[in-house]
Order: structure tokens, then sequence, then C-alpha cells
């Protein structure tokens, strides 16, 4: 019987052709924004992580009030002693201490005084130290436009951006004006090294990346840090395994009564991520129940208008003695025909789109201007093994339903009707 | 009805008239406090979260324009040397043998970390040239009787719209000071204390700086000597004389 159906839907493409561009059109559409938005949101948490939050984090619980500030006051003393505390403790974890920090970055002319000046977020990471792993993780080694990356202590990389604004190129020397761990003015002396563009706008407006050791110095913070980050070497944000580490760490560390206690942070609870994090399954479960809904209702539509254009066929049908259950059932299997081949159309129309976002990716950067957490300017799809079901059940499901919805017309038919309907 | 209201405008006006005019006191507090130029070291003794810390320096300004302060304590700040005219700020780095500029707005940032800002710290405003005043009251400070002033800036773009002030009734001198922003808010309190007579004008030794809009515990700001009037040559408050 699947036969006859197929051959019927093949040859009478008035019954197929709407409903089967309708199906496959919304499940390109389901598997192309799933894939977008899985790509967008994984990005958004993975740069967040490696620049400024970890999988988890070690501050004083003062620094941690005031994460917005950057407080190098309230920094973590002895840093270097809990960080061998927390490699032995954690050893799933790769522990780094960096030093994040804002502050003016000044130009001088050929006399020494002011030639330009700017605002700058900075951060002091571990550059020079071997094997760290701070370079790649950054992307700092991709990211460089100009120049090459720090070579020795006292040299700097800079964004592109700020280096173009204050006309700087590799080799010229710029002052770091900022405030100490004790609230002294700052001022200190670099050398840019290189120019660099993250991708992020927020990054990209004016960071200047230095050793850690360098921004110690600068900022008088000998054995200090403003941040411990903690990143999973399972290379991704494990949500359980986070708050597992967190809850150890705190039972241990942390004590209330002492604003300068370590507390541990994971990922979900910095910068407003744990949010984007549960909203994105939300979203998805939204995003599939809407086109479940509105294809529901073409569909339903679509069969509607089909059952008018075969109220003909159906009432001969009728009349000859084919019971009504059979007349639905047979549109049901069609249904499910339609259901399948449009939902495969779909998958690999989908696909295909959605591997070229994530090769190539939608550059936002116009839109991100004025961006204060790290997102990535190009927003690069991401097809995970979800993304090949994510619409295909949902099309077969939208067909089926807006069939037995368009086809319960049929146990309306009244056989008697029937041969005077024929015959008008 | 009408005379009601006379006898309410009366009394107001008699219980006015009870305090002496605002600017009579602004220029006493000015004789006092105020002078062509003047010369002084200073400690200023910074309350963090944490430590507290001790910076030394030397001050020299002329008039409401001109002021250069070098740092002499502690060693990391040793050689630091700032100057101002009008309303820019050069900051000399010997670590670095930086000159920097400090734009306006920043003028009104924190020196060092301390409750001070760099207007606080280098500015020598004569207050009946910047603000209207009222007396709206007496009050007794550290067990002595005060005014209680109020003063309105003259100048929107001064740093504090409007200052309270408890006004030694005696020496004439404020004991106690609110700055307040335009909006209202309190932005800082300051305590004068160790009130001493340096050649015929009552001057406080000791003022505690409290930014009420950060943590900590305030600043004390300490002076040494003072000499008032010196002659100070005018290389004095010249770039050149940051790097000397």
């Amino acid at each position: 019987m699947i036969r006859f159906l197929f051959k019927g839907l093949i040859r009478d493409k008035h019954r197929s052709l709407l409903p089967l561009i309708v199906v496959a059109l919304g499940v390109m559409l389901t598997v192309v924004f799933h894939s977008w938005l899985t790509g967008v949101i994984s990005d958004s948490i993975e740069y967040n992580a490696r620049f400024t939050t970890g999988h988890v984090k070690v501050m004083t619980m003062a620094y941690a009030d005031n994460l917005d500030q950057m407080p190098n006051d309230l920094a973590l003393l002895n840093a270097d002693s809990l960080t061998v505390a927390l490699k032995k403790q954690f050893p799933g974890m790769e522990w780094v201490e960096r030093i994040h920090f804002a502050g003016l970055v000044d130009v001088p002319d050929r006399s020494g005084e002011t030639r330009a000046q700017g605002n700058t977020i900075g951060f002091g990471i571990d550059l020079f130290t071997p094997g760290s792993a701070e370079i790649d993780r950054m992307n700092i080694r991709k990211s460089v436009v100009e120049g090459r990356l720090p070579k020795q202590n006292g040299e700097i990389l800079i964004s592109n951006e700020l280096a173009s604004d204050m006309k700087l190129k590799p080799g010229d020397t710029i002052s770091l004006i900022s405030s100490t761990m004790y609230g002294e003015m700052a001022i200190y002396n670099f050398t840019v090294a290189g120019t660099v563009v993250f991708g992020t706008s927020f990054l990209d407006r004016g960071t200047i990346i230095a050793d850690i050791a360098d921004v110690r110095q600068a900022l008088n913070m000998e054995g200090a840090s403003g941040e411990i980050l903690g990143l999973s070497q399972k290379g991704y944000f494990d949500k359980n395994e986070a708050t597992e580490i967190a809850a150890a760490f705190n039972r241990n560390y942390n004590k209330p009564a002492d604003e300068f206690s370590p507390v541990m942070k994971t990922l979900m609870e910095q910068n407003n991520l744990g949010a984007l994090v549960d909203y994105s399954s939300v979203i998805l479960t939204v995003l599939v129940a809407v086109f479940l809904l509105a294809m529901s209702i073409v569909l339903w539509n679509a069969g509607l208008l089909g059952g008018l254009r075969r109220y003909g066929e159906f009432g001969m049908r009728l009349a000859i003695g084919e019971e009504k259950g059979h007349v639905y059932k047979t549109m049901i299997y069609e249904s499910l025909l339609i259901g399948t081949f449009g939902s495969l159309a779909g998958v690999a129309l989908g696909m295909v789109f959605a591997w070229y976002f994530q090769h190539y990716g939608l550059n936002l950067k116009g839109m991100m201007q004025n961006a204060t957490i790290i997102m990535p300017t190009v927003f690069k799809a991401r097809i995970t093994p979800v993304t090949w079901f994510i619409g295909f059940i949902p099309g077969i499901l939208s067909t089926l339903i807006g069939t037995m919805l368009s086809g319960i017309g049929i146990y309306k038919r009244q056989t008697a009707q029937l041969f005077k309907e024929l015959e008008a | 009805m009408k005379l009601l209201l006379a006898i309410l405008c009366l009394s107001i006006s008699s219980a006015y008239a009870q305090y002496p005019d605002g600017k009579e006191i602004l220029k006493k507090i000015d004789q006092n406090l105020s002078s062509d130029n003047r010369i002084f070291t200073s400690k200023m003794i910074i309350h963090g979260r944490r430590t507290s810390r001790t910076i030394e320096s030397k001050t020299w300004t002329a008039g409401e324009k001109k002021s250069f302060t070098e740092y002499l304590f502690p060693a990391r700040e040793q050689g630091t040397k700032m100057l101002k005219l009008d309303d820019q700020l050069w900051i000399y780095s010997p670590s670095t043998d930086r000159t920097i500029q400090i734009a306006g707005h920043m003028l009104r940032q924190s020196v060092m970390g301390s409750d001070l800002s760099y207007e606080d710290l280098m500015e020598d405003n004569r207050l009946l040239n910047h603000y209207n005043a009222v007396v709206t009251g007496a009050e007794n400070v550290a067990g002595r009787p005060c005014w209680v002033v109020k003063l309105t800036a003259f100048d929107p773009n001064m740093a504090y719209q409007g200052l309270k002030l408890w006004v030694d009734k005696e020496r004439n001198i404020p004991l106690k000071e609110e700055m307040y922003a335009k909006s209202g808010t309190l932005l800082k309190r300051s305590e004068l204390s160790n009130v001493e007579n340096i050649n015929g004008r009552w001057y406080p030794k000791k003022i505690v700086f409290k930014d009420m809009l950060k943590d900590g515990e305030g600043t004390e700001f300490i002076i040494g000597n003072i000499q008032f009037n010196a002659a100070i040559p005018e290389y004095v408050f010249s770039k050149a004389n940051l790097k000397k």
C-alpha cells in the first residue's frame, strides 16, 4: 500500500508538493537556528571562560563583590602558594593566575610629554614560563596582526584598534597609568611588541596583554593576583564538575566573616553566564515548540485545502464502500511519507547552511560596538549530533498532526448525501 | 490673614537677624586659610580596607591657579612631582622618566588612593570667590560653639556644588565640612583639628577626609611646617622643574 500511496503522491503533485516544501523549509530553519544558537552560546561561554571567568575562578570575597571594578587592592595575597595547593587538590583543572586591570595608555611625544591617551583594560597573564598554555588558550598567536609575540619582560601586545587610534606601531613605547594594589598611582613603561585583533568588540576596543610578572611590578603586587582561573582539562565547561570543585574549595577555604578569604565561583555565577546557559536550553525547547505549532497550523490549513480539492475523490471512495477509517488511515500514511521526505530534504538543506555558518559565520561587528560582555563578533554555527534530528522529528510530527486535524472532516461526511453531492 | 503673614515674615527675618552675614564669615575664613602663596610639608595617612599607608610630600602653591608638589616618602613615590596650572595637571614619574598630563575630569580622581582628589590637594580656592553663603544655625563641634553655614557654588563646574561648614565662632575656621554634589549627594566629609595660631592666623594642622563614596577608614592629612606668603621663584611652577 505504501508503494501505491507513494505513486499517488508522485503523480499528483498538488497533493504533495506544497506540504513537502513547507515541511522542508520549516525543518531547514530549525536546523539552521539550532546550530547557530548552539554555536553562539558555546562560543560566548568559551570566550568568557578563557578570557575572564575560567570554568571556575578564585578571588577574595571583597574582590568578587566588586568584580566589575577590577579592584586589585582587594586581590589575593600569597596567590602563588594558593595556586600550588589548588593544583594538588584539584588536578583535573588547569590553574592559572591572572591580573585584570584598568588604566590609561599614555603615548609620549619626542620630548617625553603626553601625545595621546586612551582607556585600556589589561590582562596580566603568564607569557614566558615554559609550558604555559595561556598564549594558545587566549588564541593570541593567531590574533597578532602586526609585529610579534612578546619575547621578553617589558613587552606587550595592544589591540589593533587602540594602536591605530593612538598611531602606535611595534617598537613604540607607551606608559601604563593605573593604580597599584595600595591605591597609589602607577606609571610603568612598556614596549609594544605587536598588535592583536581578538574578534570580539569588548576586547578589541582597548586591550593590552602583558606578562603577569611585569604587571605585578607595575601595580606593586608582588606575590599577589587578582584572580586564579581554573579551566577543566576536559576542554569544555562541565557544570557538575565545576559546582563540585567550587563547593569543596569553599568548604575548606572560605570564611564568611573574613572579606579577604578566598572564594571560588563557577562560570555560571559570573557575568550572568548562568542565565545564558539556562536560557539556552529553554530557547531551544521554545524554538522546537514554536516550529511544531506553526508547522501544524500551516499544514492543517494545507490539509484542509487539499481536503477541499480532494472532496470529490474522498466522496467517491466512500461511496464505493471504502471505510472512513481506511480513508483517514491512508491520509495519515501519505502525511508520514511527505513528512519523512520533507524532513530529510529540510535536514539536508539546513545542514548545508549550518556548515556554511560553521565555517564562515555571520559578522555582526557593527551591532557589537558597545558590547560589555565578551562575545565573538563573527557568530558561527556549531553542528552537533542533536542538529541532525532536532528538526526531523518535529517535521514528521507537524505533518502528522496537521493531517490528523484536517482529516477529521472525513468522519463528518454523510454516506446518504454522497451521491447527491457527486451529482452536483 | 495679612497680619498673620506679616508676623510670620517678621519672625523669620528676626530669626536670621540673630546670625551673622554669611559673606562676612567666608571673608574671615579666607583670611585664615588662604594666602597669596604658601609652602608646606604634609603627611598623608591613608587608612585602606587592608592596610594604612603614609605618604609625605612638600607643596608650593601660589594663588588659586598654581601648585607644585614633590613626594618625599615612601621610596616608591620619592621624586614623583605634580604641577598644576589652572585646570591642567602634569605628573612626573622618575622611575619611567615620563611627564604625564592628566585631563580635566581626572583632577577629581583620588590622589594615591587617598580620600583626597587632586583638586582637594592642590587647590587653594578662596571661598568668597566661589560660593554664596547663608548661616543657618549654631551647633557645638568638639566642644566649641560654631555657626552652621550653607554654601552654594556660583559656578556649575565647581567640584562641590554645595558645602556645609561648622565654623568656629571665635577663631573663624571650619571645624567640620560636608561636600555635596549638585544632586545633593554627600561626597565627602572632613574634620579639622589641631588648630594653631600661625603668624596671627588660625590654621588647622590636621584634617581627616572621608570620601563617602568609597570604602576605607578615611585619610588623615597632617600639615608639618607651613609658611605663608613666602617668596616662591616663578620657575617652581614650570614644567622644567618636574624633571629637576
